[in-house]
């Protein structure tokens, strides 16, 4: 039984375990603040390296210079807008980990609600001309009686 | 009855609109992100040279003819890869090759460059990957040209190879040369 005791202890330290940021070289910001704003913000850049991870998660060295690049900057003073722009004019809107809203990308954040609305519309006319079918039967049927 | 064939036909229609538009996603390299930059002024810069470490190198270096930055280091194997074909290149003696060299260790690099043989013109040596990130780097080798103005026209991501050269890049220089200066 002891080890089983020794397993669950070592599940419980491993789920109250924080997660383990990668390990910088820069010191984390006296103000809690621009700690906040420093890590809000590495959360929407996305890696170019491993692209289905943000700068914050991944582990690639780009993804570190990347960081360095955003602490430097929140240190210098750069509001959370000037950042984003910094890094959308050298490398494009793809390193946004959420794509913005605009022309180009209209049929990705609404398609689906587009292709909902096709559906339902369907659906009603479908509907009403299945009841309006059946209404004339019974009134035919109605008649006959 | 005409309605219904429609109504009836738009489902598939939909779904063969969206079957071409997830096979050209299979042939889309998701790993080449065009860059913004093309079209626009070479970011600027000052770093030191990596063989006369005291002299600076701006990107006005680059201003006055049709140029190609380099960008390596001798840790990225696929810069190895190319080191090759720019030699061969550079001793063709079309355009000046730049380089800069990416978060590398200064005596490993010149060691590399006199065992292997050096294509550049001129090396920014960027030690920690700064000025790369300000030309929107984000994979050696990436390869910029550049015209006479120093406006950046076209960026290679990955090695570039003879049939890349030959194909691509000659007829790209090719233009650019024919542009008044």
């Amino acid at each position: 039984m002891k080890w089983l005791s020794a397993l669950c202890c070592g599940l419980m330290l491993m789920a109250l375990s924080p997660a383990v940021p990668a390990i910088d070289s820069e010191p984390p910001f006296q103000d809690p603040a621009m700690q906040a704003r420093y890590e809000h913000l590495i959360h929407e850049f996305r890696c170019l390296v491993c692209q289905d991870e943000t700068i914050a998660d991944s582990n690639a060295d780009l993804a570190a210079d990347f960081r360095r690049q955003v602490h430097q900057q929140v240190a210098a003073g750069k509001t959370d807008a000037d950042i984003r722009a910094y890094m959308v004019n050298r490398y494009g809107d793809f390193i946004l980990y959420k794509p913005p809203v605009q022309t180009s990308t209209w049929l990705l954040w609404f398609g689906p609600f587009l292709f909902l609305t096709i559906a339902v519309g369907m659906v009603v006319v479908v509907i009403r001309r299945r009841s309006s079918m059946l209404r004339d039967s019974a009134d035919s049927d109605g008649e006959s009686i | 009855m005409k309605s219904r064939y429609l109504v009836y036909s738009l489902p598939v229609l939909v779904l063969a609109g969206l079957l071409a538009l997830f096979m050209r996603g299979l042939f889309l390299n998701p790993t080449i992100v065009p860059s913004p930059l093309i079209g626009k002024p070479a970011p600027a810069f000052s770093l030191p040279r990596l063989r006369q470490s005291t002299q600076p190198i701006t990107q006005d270096e680059f201003k006055g003819k049709v140029a190609l930055l380099n960008v390596w280091a001798t840790w990225c194997v696929a810069c190895r890869d190319e080191h090759e074909t720019l030699v061969q290149f550079a001793k063709q003696n079309i355009i000046p090759i730049y380089g800069l060299d990416y978060k590398d260790e200064r005596q490993t690099a010149l060691d590399w460059l006199a065992k292997e043989g050096d294509p550049y013109t001129a090396i920014a040596f960027d030690a920690n990957g700064d000025v790369a990130i300000n030309w929107g780097v984000y994979g050696a080798p990436e390869t910029f040209l550049l015209d006479k103005q120093g406006i950046i026209r076209h960026k290679y991501i990955g090695p570039l190879t003879p049939a890349i050269i030959k194909n691509d890049l000659l007829p790209r220089i090719h233009r650019l040369e024919q542009e008044s200066p």
